[in-house]
């Protein structure tokens, strides 16, 4: 006891027991946790595995990227599900990384107009939880926007209503493959011009436009082959028939409203990001930059901007994370998302609330775990190299 | 999102809870308390009235249940579910009884380790569309859009039927019956579909319940009854006699108010039921004598029941019609008390 007590005085030591206790009463916990498990799953005569997955789901989906009938099994509706996950994350972070930038630059543009406004943009969007944007945004869609039958058309092609947006399917037909090896003809020119130009300014210090010149060409070589091939794509466009209008590509509204909602929420945060990323690099920069004459384009582009995405780029991260995470408030407005479809309908009708939750956190954290190591990759390519 | 937290709150009370005695009665007994687990809100089955106080048909059932074993009605409380989260609770011991509109369905009773007592309503799934459309069956719905309250077998007999028919539909799933009711009235479906008896509570608490109207077509078969945890049928007797002993007060003609004067009848059956004559078995069971008489006075018949929260009285306005007992050409057929 007296060597307790001698250890329990020795800082040291001290700090090693205290851990010591912290970790066994969290073990203790832990398996007091899975035991109480595993008991009850015995008294309730309930299995755990996994067969269910292969069981037919019998529910539709609105919304499905692959084929899906309701015969279909429930891992084949998970998959759905999460694949609208992917949809609503990848389309949010891209919207949210455009707009984040735009507002991080606005918000120090010397336009008194422009900064006040990215600045009221972002206090009142960032400040409102993002479950009530993403209730808005629904709300705004279907109780404003006109019924099928009134729908708003731009020239017969597009169409809005509050099922959603309806815009022209193109189908590809014969001779396609020309019009795609106009696309990777353009690719492999505009990364040539780009390698060639800086090579050449290197040397020569002359300056070619070059972004103007590649997107002429990225226009041009594909529009050129699609002439040439006779035009082989056909526009599938939506017509009103009965009840809703057939064809073409639905955009539902409750897709539009997560993505919107999400994209907005988090611009806000990566424009402040952005802003405390510019603030960060040293005025000297700017001044010197604008002393040996470039434009001020050329000054946010060049010598701005590459400096400030090293310290952008890992808060970033997080809000992307974020974004992902937040998608699965879709259920609040009934976006079949993999909360919806595994860890909703299919827990529901199965009753495997264990596996089908487990499952669920399991496809976020790996989500999440790859969003993290991408961005950390991509980290350490711009990350200044300490010498 | 709410149904996902009220998942989780489950699974905690799966993680936490210790396991559930075998014998029940007991436990209500030792509790003083009779706990049932019930629908968030439906109008006229279970929904707190202008006092707070929880009332409605499923309600009445609960109370039926505590007067019979605890003599006393009041001796109840209401644990609030979720679609998606009552078979849960009633798993993890959180309530005795699951009395929620609750379709009985094979693999519900079979493999989700429940026990369904009987049927106190026999439902079955309709549409709803406004009338503006000018639709007049649901055959007639090809293309349409339908919300749905996700998690229900409303949702499975939806893809069912239109698949029979080879039409078909955009599902606009929705967690609660008041989301799909503003989702509805928003036009955001041109359909709403859910039990009949649903389809008549909702269209009651409309601004304008003149201009929806509610095809003929009854699409499934949802025969809504009371649950309990498997594995103790000492506790489902009680619970499906007592249900059975509401049908059978109407068929005898006992109700609330005639009990007492009942127990002078001559009839043997109305003698054993309230209690007068041994009804062989009710001591085994754990009840009193009284058991019958208790519910009757307290609650009253099935009847009683159903008129006093659905019937044409109310603004539901729904009829016996297939939920009359059988004598009077219902479904309600019940075994005597003998």
């Amino acid at each position: 006891m007296s060597y307790l007590n001698s250890m329990w005085r020795n800082e040291q030591s001290r700090g090693v027991l205290i851990q010591v206790f912290v970790l066994t009463g969290f073990f203790a916990l832990f398996s007091w946790l899975i035991g109480n498990v595993i008991s009850n799953f015995t008294s309730l005569n309930k299995g755990f595995g996994f067969d269910f997955l292969f069981l037919p789901a019998g529910y539709d989906i609105n919304q499905t990227l692959i084929e899906y009938t309701n015969r279909s099994t429930h891992l084949r509706a998970a998959i759905v599900g999460l694949l609208n996950t992917f949809l609503v994350a990848a389309v949010g972070v891209a919207l949210a990384t455009l707009l984040g930038f735009v507002l991080g630059v606005a918000r120090l543009s010397r336009n008194w107009l422009i900064s006040k406004l990215a600045y009221i943009y972002i206090e009142f969007t960032r400040n409102v939880p993002v479950l009530l944007h993403i209730l808005l945004w629904h709300g705004i869609i279907v109780n404003t926007m006109p019924h099928p039958r009134q729908a708003l058309t731009i020239g017969e092609v597009l169409f809005l209503t509050n099922r959603g947006l309806y815009v022209p399917k193109p189908i590809a037909e014969t001779g396609i493959g020309l019009v795609w090896l106009g696309v990777v003809a353009a690719l492999f020119f505009s990364v040539g011009l780009a390698r060639y130009s800086r090579a050449r300014q290197r040397q020569s210090g002359l300056q070619w436009p070059v972004f103007r010149i590649n997107l002429v060409i990225w226009i041009l070589l594909p529009t050129l082959a699609f002439f040439l091939a006779g035009q082989p794509v056909s526009l599938n466009l939506p017509v009103l028939k009965g009840f809703n209008f057939r064809g073409g590509i639905q955009l539902p509204p409750e897709f539009v409203a997560l993505t919107f909602a999400l994209a907005i929420y988090t611009a806000a945060f990566i424009g402040e990001i952005v802003r405390a990323g510019i603030v960060a690099v040293d005025k000297g920069q700017r001044e010197a930059a604008e002393a040996i004459g470039l434009k001020p384009g050329q000054v946010m582009n060049e010598v701005i901007l590459p400096q400030a995405r090293r310290i952008i780029i890992p808060p970033l991260t997080s809000q992307y994370l974020n974004l992902t995470k937040n998608s699965s408030l879709a259920i609040a407005i009934g976006y079949m998302d993999i909360v919806a479809t595994l860890g909703g309908i299919t827990l529901n009708q199965t009753g495997r609330e264990m596996e089908a939750m487990l499952m669920v956190m399991g496809i976020y954290l790996i989500i999440s775990l790859l969003i993290s190591a991408l961005m950390n990759w991509y980290n350490s390519r711009v990350r200044l190299v300490g010498r | 999102m709410k149904s996902t937290s009220w998942v989780i709150a489950g699974l905690t009370s799966v993680l936490l809870a210790g396991t559930a005695g075998a014998a029940t009665l007991d436990d209500v007994r030792a509790k003083g308390e009779l706990t049932c687990i019930v629908n968030t809100g439906l109008a006229g089955f279970a929904a707190p009235n202008d006092q707070g106080v929880w009332s409605g048909f499923d309600i009445d059932y609960c109370r039926a249940v505590a007067a019979a074993v605890l003599g006393d009605s009041g001796k109840v409380g209401f644990v609030p579910a979720t679609t998606a989260e009552r078979f849960t609770k009633l798993r993890a011991g959180e309530g005795e009884i699951l009395s929620r509109n609750t379709t009985w369905t094979f693999s519900r009773d079979v493999d989700l380790q429940q026990t369904f007592v009987g049927v106190n309503y026999y439902d079955g799934q309709g549409f709803m569309v406004p009338a503006s459309l000018g639709v007049t069956s649901a055959t007639q719905l090809d293309g349409a859009s339908v919300c749905i309250q996700t998690g229900t077998t409303t949702e499975l007999n939806l893809a069912e039927y239109f698949s029979l028919n080879k039409m078909k539909y955009e599902p606009v799933p929705i967690a609660t019956n008041a989301e799909a009711q503003s989702n509805y009235l928003a036009g955001r479906c041109d359909v709403y579909t859910t039990d009949a008896s649903g389809l008549a509570a909702t269209k009651a608490a409309f601004d304008n319940p003149n201009e929806h109207v509610v095809l003929p077509e009854v699409v499934s078969k949802e025969p809504l009854g009371p649950v309990v945890r498997h594995g103790d049928d000492q506790w489902a007797d009680i619970a499906s006699w007592t249900l059975k002993a509401m049908m059978v007060a109407e068929e005898l003609g006992i109700t609330s108010q005639n009990a007492e004067k009942m127990k002078n009848s001559e009839n043997p059956e109305i003698r054993r039921l309230l209690g007068v004559d041994e009804l062989q078995g009710v001591s085994a069971l754990g009840l009193s004598p009284d058991w019958a008489y208790n519910i009757i006075t307290q609650v009253g018949n099935y009847g009683e029941s159903f008129e006093r929260h659905l019937g044409k009285s109310t603004k539901l306005g729904l009829s016996r019609g297939i939920n009359a007992l059988a004598k009077d050409g219902g479904l309600h057929y019940v075994p005597p008390v003998k």
